[in-house]
């Protein structure tokens, strides 16, 4: 069995309907890019995994365990399910060790030192172990972005979801952001991204998911699928971005 | 000028004026102190999305904001005996200042929830807080830091709302002051003082609540 597997996911936005029956399952340690045009609901369907998104209809299972919209439910996905995003959205008023600290204290109730061993761990992890008294404003979006990734790696998650975790960075600092999720990814964490890196997508991920209008559109091994796309959508994404 | 100004006609009465203003200050800091409490909840149960309690709240807020401060006094004092409720003065003052200063910090500090981004909130979500941990450690003191101004000058002003508290004979500033023109007849002498007295307290309280903001919001390791 995977390690999550999505049945049939239908959401919809008043009349929008956004994901209109996804069938999705992911691996342990599998690194998985979604991609597609804006508005095609990659956001929405990262967002449903970890119950950010309520759905409609269809069914989550997560490590053998169907979530419900129940709260009890939810906070016990979110443990295993952690979420990077594109806006940092790190706590202004905590330094970024107090940003990693936070939930392994307050959640999974940690001592303070264990919490702080962990998140030491993590900021070194990401290369950040000199800024760890650093306050976010006083970071660049790069190294706020890894304190972000820090931050859902020291709740120890089964899988990560990444939602275009470089795409509010100036293009100096993608790379050492991308860095990072090559790392983990090379680590063996379950990774599914959404990302617009299609030379990262390429070269890191096992299995790409191209999502058109509410609907996995085409899937496959990112090599095959970029050479040879079967859909004329597809093939019009990627000729777009060549 | 027919008139003849003798301040010195206050000074045997100085006492009064003096437990006026620590009367006044003791309704103030136990108003502001449990008032803002009241705040904080209620603006919680509006931002939340619980219907019912965040109805009752609103319905608190707008009856509070949309009647006289003097009536509510009033309203605690003279009219709560009638169900068996009989407070003192002072404790019907201090009520009335809470009540008061819940109902309009709710907004304010409402404001400040709501001004907090949402990405932030979803980011505690997704590392499985719960809404209790959410408030407390990622909203509250953020929403705090960005209405404080406006909160601190409702606390002035409730501050100076106390004077209406004369009126039920709480025996605070402004009480003493029209006590004393009743002894002496120097009107403009005592409000004269009064008024500075005020005005200095406001300064003093501003400035207090200037100082423990910056405490409160101080970059302050907790590691
Ligand atoms: N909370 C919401 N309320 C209403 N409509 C929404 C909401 N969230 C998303 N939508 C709509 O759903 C559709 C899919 O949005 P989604 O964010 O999933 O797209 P996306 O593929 O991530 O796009 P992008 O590449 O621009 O991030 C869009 O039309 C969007 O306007
Ligand atoms: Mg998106």
């Amino acid at each position: 069995m995977s390690l999550v597997e999505l049945h049939a996911i239908h959401k919809s936005f008043g009349e929008l309907e956004v994901l209109k029956g996804i069938d999705l399952s992911i691996d342990e340690g599998q690194v998985i890019a979604l991609i597609g045009k804006s508005g095609s609901g990659k956001s929405t369907l990262l967002r449903t995994i970890n119950g950010l998104e309520v759905i409609d209809d269809g069914v989550i299972i997560v490590d053998g365990k169907k979530i419900s919209d129940r709260d009890a439910d939810l906070l016990g996905l979110r443990l295993q399910v952690g979420m990077v995003f594109q806006q940092f959205n790190l706590f202004p008023h905590y330094t970024a060790l107090e940003n990693v600290m936070l939930s392994p204290q307050v959640v999974k109730k940690q001592s303070k030192a264990e919490a702080k061993q962990i998140a030491e761990e993590m900021l070194a992890k990401v290369g950040l172990a000199d800024k760890m008294m650093h306050y976010p404003d006083q970071l660049s979006g790069g190294q706020q972005q890894r304190v972000a990734i820090a931050r859902a790696l020291a709740m120890k998650p089964k899988v990560l979801l990444c939602d275009e975790v470089t795409s509010a960075l100036d293009p100096e600092l993608v790379n050492e952001v991308l860095a990072v999720v090559r790392q983990l990814a090379e680590e063996g964490m379950t990774l599914v991204m959404v990302t617009h890196e299609m030379r990262f997508a390429r070269e890191v991920c096992d299995k790409l998911v191209f999502m058109h209008q509410g609907r996995i559109h085409e899937t496959g091994d990112p090599e095959e699928v970029f050479s040879n796309p079967k859909t004329p959508e597809l093939s019009s994404f990627v000729g777009g971005l060549a | 000028m027919a008139y003849k100004f003798d301040f010195g006609a206050i000074v045997p009465h100085w006492q009064l004026l003096f437990d006026g203003v620590i009367l006044t200050t003791e309704l103030t800091v136990i108003g502001a102190v449990v008032g803002v409490g009241l705040g904080i909840m209620g603006a919680w149960a509006r931002a939340s999305r619980a219907p019912v309690i965040s109805q009752i709240v609103g319905v608190y807020v707008e009856l509070i904001r949309n009647t006289p401060f003097l009536v509510q006094l009033f309203f605690i004092f003279f009219g709560l005996p009638a169900l068996g409720v009989k407070l003192t003065e002072f404790q019907a003052a201090v009520l009335a200042m809470i009540v008061n200063l819940g109902a309009y910090s709710t907004e304010i500090i409402r404001a400040g929830i709501l001004a907090i981004p949402q990405g932030q909130i979803e980011a505690a979500q997704s590392l499985a807080m719960n809404r209790v941990q959410i408030f407390r450690y990622v909203v509250i003191l953020p929403a705090l830091k960005k209405i404080w101004p406006a909160l601190s000058s409702q606390i002035v002003i409730v501050m100076l709302g106390s004077s209406v508290c004369s009126q039920i004979a709480a025996e605070e500033l402004t009480f003493g002051a029209n006590y004393i023109q009743a002894l002496n007849f120097r009107a403009f002498e005592v409000y004269f003082v009064v008024t500075g007295l005020y005005l200095v307290m406001s300064i003093l309280l501003r400035m207090g609540l200037k100082v423990l903001g910056n405490f409160l919001f101080e970059r302050r390791r907790h590691v």
